[in-house]
């Protein structure tokens, strides 16, 4: 018993750096926004997160500097597609190629650095539970944090006015145009508080999760979190469960293992992306799937006045 | 968007996407550039050698992994240390293991590099095939078993440090199960998983081991996760044969312990590191940059030990108690003078099958080929290659 409650805690943790990036580029592809440099933001809000956590030995200011760092390079992003319309696929493919070189180039001196030990997390009272404490109430808060910003961009993306425009500019920036949007700002600002996100599940990785420095660290987590947002049809609280599922398939397998059941991880690696295909082969078939979740614009750009 | 543009957008795309692909093969850069040689053949080879030799390592990572590669490098500053401007050395590293290796290796032969080292595995069959261009080259290849009139293999005896880490693990594991981190189901680390295993058994008969398999050498946060799994499954005293130091520092986390792999991990988890396992090229290398200096360089196996100082447990923790200390400083003294074997009969697998006879001392061969897990290790190996 006490083993499944430490599997349940692991997956919480595996999956929360996936949740928290799906979340951001879910917000990029609601504005009509598809940007393949995830794992490029990640690789470098990692770094910079590293970085800010050694020198200043505070987690907060480790978040904040990879929020800041994944900014960055979603506004360079943002520059390139919808400043100059550059293609989005390409540019984003760059942006991840560029993030993997950039963060290991100044990241060249910090490989191997260790960051100072923290206290582990409890949350009073309740991580004395018999069973519930160890597997859900003894986390990082980044955890308890991933959930809230689902709760959160749900209610704006569905509940609030700024949401329903954002939504809209993702759907048809020509109408959100007509009424008088500024539909490229909107995109702009959306594009950069994904890459906010995304800065701040790559912070968490380094910081948190491994925590260290190396070339590569997030390996390829970029990539699942974008398979993410289309296995959860652009639903965010369904982001969060495909990102439980994903990170608990890795912990599932290693647990499977030491019980001497043997699955093959290779197969375990592709099923975050199988079970992409199979859901968008889905929604493709279903034309009111797509009508309901699928940003009808995604990854076109737009041209006003054209 | 009408078609045109479409098209356009396509073709832009590759356009970008090939440009993207050959900034990456390029990535693999060298960092010294020797000057570019004459062409082999005007090379006067018995001229008195006023000229440095010219040494070569391929790398699989980058030097700065804090493991194998870093590991590498250190034994190539050892040549340039020994031999000063005798030796011109030069390297290049994240060379990936196929075709790219295959281009990399060609080009430092012509390059005029007399003596070229690749350091792992997966350049086997690009050197190999080099080494049929260029006989007046030596070939030198790491933990490989392919050898040509040209080139031959070096490789170490890890199962020696994973054997006396096993004594401590036997020693601190209070739950009587210890954990094994591997990456991929190859004889040498089913040795390594073997050896810890035999090691802890010498103390403690009724230790088990689990091991879970990660299928890569180096992804922190999955080594990490890997590590937890085995934490959470009971085990105490954890060893790996990936790359980083994750597993110690998930050890560290959980109250655990863990061992240091390829280089000193103490700096890493102060409380967790009962002893690092390390390996030191240096004396292979500047044996075998010797022997093309002197002109006794032929073709054969080399696997170095303890004994010839390339592997070795260091920085044992205050811990562990004194005895334990003893009785691994007894097994290096017996790997030293040639008296110990890690793999002496009577040694059974973990389906029962008696795999050496009593009184038996395994050859090399039948450590080449082990396929199993002795017994006390649980669970099956996987098939997946």
């Amino acid at each position: 018993m006490n083993e499944a409650a430490l599997l349940i805690a692991a997956t919480l943790a595996s999956g929360t750096p996936l949740a928290i990036a799906g979340l951001g580029l879910l917000l990029n592809e609601k504005a009509g926004v598809l940007n393949l440099g995830a794992e490029g933001m990640m690789l470098v809000a990692a770094i910079a997160g590293f970085a800010a956590a050694l020198y200043t030995g505070s987690d907060t200011l480790a978040f904040a500097a990879g929020a800041l760092a994944g900014m960055a390079m979603a506004a360079l992003f943002a520059l390139l597609v919808i400043g100059l319309n550059t293609n989005q696929y390409a540019t984003g493919l760059a942006l991840s190629l560029f993030g993997a070189g950039f963060s290991a180039f100044v990241g060249v001196d910090l490989v191997g650095k260790k960051l100072a030990d923290r206290a582990p997390f409890e949350v009073p009272l309740l991580a004395d539970i018999p069973f519930f404490g160890p597997a859900l109430f003894r986390q990082h808060p980044m955890v308890y944090l991933a959930i809230a910003a689902v709760a959160a961009l749900a209610w704006f993306l569905y509940r609030s006015r700024a949401g329903l425009v954002l939504r809209a500019v993702g759907e048809s920036p020509e109408s959100a145009h007509a009424l008088g949007y500024p539909v490229r700002t909107i995109r702009f600002a959306a594009v950069v508080a994904g890459g906010a996100l995304c800065g701040v599940a790559g912070a968490f990785l380094s910081v948190v999760y491994a925590p260290l420095w190396v070339e590569g660290l997030v390996a390829g987590r970029g990539w699942i979190a974008l398979a993410l947002t289309t296995f959860a049809t652009w639903r965010p609280a369904r982001v969060l469960l495909g990102a439980y599922l994903f990170g608990g398939v890795t912990m599932l397998q290693f647990a499977l293992q030491g019980a001497g059941v043997e699955v093959s991880s290779q197969l375990l690696s592709m099923l975050p992306y199988i079970a992409t295909i199979v859901v968008l082969a889905l929604i493709s078939r279903n034309p009111l799937w797509i009508r309901i979740n699928m940003p009808a614009s995604l990854g076109k750009p737009f041209h006003p006045g054209s | 968007m009408n078609l045109p543009s479409q098209r356009r957008a396509l073709l832009k795309l590759a356009a970008l996407s090939s440009l993207a692909a050959s900034a990456a093969l390029m990535g693999c850069g060298k960092k010294e550039e020797p000057a570019p040689a004459p062409a082999p053949a005007a090379a006067p080879a018995a001229a008195p050698a006023a000229e440095p030799l010219k040494a070569a390592w391929v790398y699989v990572g980058p030097v700065g992994d804090a493991g194998w590669t870093y590991a590498h490098d250190q034994g190539r500053k050892a040549v340039e240390a020994e031999y000063g401007d005798k030796v011109k050395t030069t390297f290049v590293e994240k060379v990936p293991e196929g075709a790219d290796a295959e281009r990399v290796i060609r080009d430092l032969a012509v390059q005029g590099n007399k003596i070229i080292f690749a350091t792992s595995f997966g350049y086997m069959e690009p050197m190999l095939k080099v080494a049929g261009e260029f006989p007046d080259v030596k070939f030198e290849h790491a933990t490989g078993y392919k050898t040509a009139p040209n080139m031959r293999i070096y490789d170490a005896k890890f199962y020696e440090d994973a054997y006396v880490a096993g004594i401590i693990a036997g020693t601190m594991s209070k739950s009587g199960t210890i954990g094994f981190v591997g990456s991929f189901p190859i004889p040498e680390v089913l040795r390594n998983i073997n050896a810890y295993t035999l090691g802890a058994q010498s103390v403690n008969p009724t230790i088990k081991t689990k091991v879970v398999w990660v299928s890569t050498w180096f992804d922190p946060p999955k080594e990490g996760e890997a590590a937890q799994s085995l934490i959470n499954g009971g085990a105490d005293v954890l060893l790996q044969n990936t790359d980083s130091s994750a597993v110690l520092q998930t050890a560290e986390k959980n109250g655990k312990y863990a061992f240091g792999w390829d280089s000193d991990m103490s700096a890493f988890a102060p409380k967790a590191h009962l002893a690092s396992c390390i390996v030191d090229w240096g004396g292979y290398y500047k044996k075998a940059v010797k022997d093309v200096i002197d002109g006794s360089w032929k073709t054969e196996r080399t696997v170095w030990g303890v004994k010839e100082g390339q592997n070795d447990l260091i920085k044992i923790a205050d811990v562990v108690p004194e005895d334990t200390k003893k009785k691994v400083d007894e097994a290096k003294a017996g790997m030293k003078a040639g008296t110990f074997e890690v793999f002496t009969g009577p040694i059974l697998a973990n389906d029962g099958k008696e795999v050496l006879a009593k009184g038996v001392a395994a050859d090399q061969a039948w450590k080449d080929k082990i396929d199993f897990y002795v017994k006390g290790v649980e669970g099956k190996i996987p098939s997946a290659k």
